[in-house]
């Protein structure tokens, strides 16, 4: 079982800062860590290959210092680790993104699993692993809590509901995307950390992984942030009290005097 | 912040990954243990499955070789959090010495991988009831038997004791020649003769195990003998000279940890309208407190980096300086952090009160701080009297 992981590196949640003019987040000085959620995709992909063996490769796409969430998600147990990364692939939205992730997997090739973290903590979309999926043209299914392989051509899931679960079966390979919900992921180990400090980690550029360059970074997103605000809180309304007709005849009444009925 | 001790990368790995398993894995439990005083698998798997048994083993046998300064790393950092529930890790280190420093190749490969991993828990039988201080009072017996030992005796307070699987215990062979008479063996749970005592109930420590070693008719082959018939009591001193430095470290991780949370309350503890924080008598002992801990951290690491150079045949004197400041300032750091929480500090709503508890036992087990200075004035007369020849 050949198990891709997608990761991102995001911010460390502490100390979030938005730039005001650009409205895009601000990266510098600030920790970086694995995207929370990822933490769980990798621990489940580690958790699947201990079972079934093959191996876990980690990717993600992102600037070289990148590298260091890759060779975290070594010391907790991947095989091994690719970044994807070239400055054309800058100021990817989530489209691009997904894009450039589906051709790096191409370039990889044999795959038959692919796991997500649900959503990454710093943008909150949850669009990049089903928008990958789409474009690898695989089933998707989020918000899995549990896997189980039924032999090594189909999976049996559970994807969480808001009233429940649904039980879901898939050929493979598949896209999963994974919450909090699966698994604790483990603390790395030293013998971890000793092999993610020497592991060597392959970097793919776009030319490497035959990416259109009208589908990467800037060019390839129609999604422009125009601004990003706290919306203001809503006050709280008007309150109607008495017995029902003598609240709708002051309904009406209000409505009226506002134009709307 | 930590004085820069210059650790190496690997040393700093150390840390990290006992800090993270302290107190993601051990923090939350800590009162549970204390309270239940039941012994810690769940956490002990965690200390394995992070590699932290593996410290100080070589890397020949499936350990981190990162030496004395590899398992003192730990043993501080998990103590920072829990003084008992790390004393697993701790005890096991003290069993596996006499392996380490007595045993052949072929006890050496059958024995410490899985103490490495954390498969197996280990334990150290030297004391008995009347055998403390003077362990050459000892009257466990191990009679020759063909190629067979037979072991007779009861060994007392054995930290770890029923929950290791791997014992080495010594007992006299000779008994007529006194202190050149006792040999040690490796003893392992199940074997036919061997048996566990009463459980102690203890002041503190009491996530850690301490049990009475019950040998009745015990019989083990010879490939058991550690090192040579009358080298046990050599074996138990050269296992103190590496041991002491992890009572040490346990001492000035509970210290540090008591430390940490004295700051804490006096900056929020409110009385006469400001923080106790901003008092001079509270400065001064958090002053004192913190100076005496970065002064026990800098004896402690230059003891375990002496250890380690390999450039010093003996160490008795210095490993015992090590356990006798470091345990010394625990005692006294967690008695003024318990004096600084007032009667707060007394409840167990807080957790100073068992940090004094579990202090106490570092002036204690692996030689009293009494004996300590026995060691240490012993080794530099003679270091005198040698260099004045």
């Amino acid at each position: 079982m050949n198990i891709i992981v997608c990761i991102k590196q995001v911010p460390s949640m502490a100390n979030v800062q938005i730039d005001p003019e650009t409205g895009r987040l601000q990266r510098d000085g600030v920790e970086s860590v694995i995207n929370p959620f990822d933490e769980y995709a990798i621990e489940e992909g580690v958790r699947i290959r201990e079972k079934a063996g093959g191996k876990v490769i980690v990717i993600t796409m992102g600037p070289p210092q990148a590298e260091s969430a890759l060779r975290e998600a070594i010391s907790k147990g991947a095989d091994e680790a690719i970044l994807i990364s070239d400055k054309v692939f800058g100021g990817a939205d989530t489209l691009a993104t997904s894009y450039t992730l589906s051709s790096a997997i191409k370039f990889i090739g044999d795959y038959d699993l692919i796991i997500c973290g649900r959503q990454a903590s710093d943008g909150d979309t949850a669009q990049v692993g089903p928008g990958t999926a789409e474009m690898l043209n695989i089933p998707h299914i989020t918000y899995v809590k549990k896997i189980e392989l039924l032999g090594d051509k189909s999976i049996r899931v559970e994807r969480i509901m808001e009233d429940g679960c649904d039980l879901i079966e898939s050929p493979l390979p598949a896209l999963l995307t994974v919450g909090k919900e699966i698994n604790v992921p483990r603390i790395s180990s030293l013998k971890g950390k000793m092999l993610a400090k020497k592991a060597v980690i392959k970097t793919l550029d776009a030319a490497t992984i035959n990416a259109d360059a009208k589908r990467i970074g800037l060019n390839g997103s129609p999604t422009q942030v125009i601004k990003i605000f706290t919306p203001p809180q809503r006050t709280c309304g008007e309150k109607l009290t008495g017995d029902a007709k003598k609240i709708a005849v002051a309904l009406v009444k209000r409505l009226s005097e506002l134009g709307i009925a | 912040m930590v004085m820069d001790y210059m650790l190496s990368e690997e040393e700093q790995m150390i840390v990290e990954t006992a800090r993270t398993v302290a107190v993601e894995k051990m923090k939350p439990l800590r009162e549970y243990y204390d309270e239940k005083e039941e012994f810690p698998w769940d956490i002990v798997k965690e200390f394995a499955k992070a590699d932290l048994f593996a410290t100080y083993i070589p890397e020949e046998y499936g350990g981190f070789g990162k030496g004395i300064m590899g398992l003192v790393l730990a043993v501080e950092e998990l103590c920072k959090v829990d003084g008992a529930i790390s004393l697993s890790l701790a005890a096991t280190a003290l069993g596996a010495f006499p392996i380490l420093v007595a045993a052949n190749e072929e006890q050496k490969k059958k024995y410490l991988p899985d103490i490495a991993s954390g498969t197996k828990l280990a334990a150290f039988g030297l004391t008995e009831a009347g055998a403390g201080s003077d362990a050459t009072g000892m009257t466990t017996t191990a009679v020759k038997d063909g190629d067979y030992y037979v072991l007779n005796g009861a060994k007392c307070f054995i930290t770890n004791g029923g929950d290791a699987e791997t014992y080495t215990v010594f007992a006299k062979t000779n008994p007529s020649r006194g202190a050149r008479g006792i040999s040690c063996f490796i003893l392992e749970k199940g074997d036919t003769g061997f048996s566990f005592g009463k459980k102690e109930k203890k002041m503190g420590i009491r996530a850690s195990s301490t049990r009475e070693l019950v040998f009745n008719d015990c019989r083990v082959h010879k490939d058991r003998l550690l090192g040579k018939e009358g080298q046990g009591l050599m074996i138990a001193q050269a296992t103190l000279d590496n041991s002491r430095p992890g009572v040490a470290a346990q001492a000035l991780g509970i210290a540090t940890g008591a430390l940490n949370e004295a700051v804490e309350y006096a900056r929020k503890r409110v009385q006469f309208g400001q923080p106790i924080a901003s008092f001079q008598a509270i400065q001064h002992m958090l002053a004192e407190m913190a100076t005496e801990i970065e002064a026990a951290r800098a004896l402690l690491y230059a003891s375990a980096r002496m250890i380690d150079s390999g450039k010093v045949k003996r160490t008795s004197k210095e490993s015992a300086m090590a356990k006798l400041f470091c345990s010394e300032v625990a005692m006294k750091v967690t008695t003024n952090a318990v004096q600084i929480f007032g009667g707060y500090g007394y409840t167990r709503e807080y957790p100073v009160e068992k940090m004094m508890r579990d202090a106490k036992i570092t002036t204690l087990y692996e030689g009293t701080s009494q004996i300590q200075k026995n060691e240490i004035a012993l080794n530099l007369i003679k270091e005198y009297i040698s260099s004045s020849k």
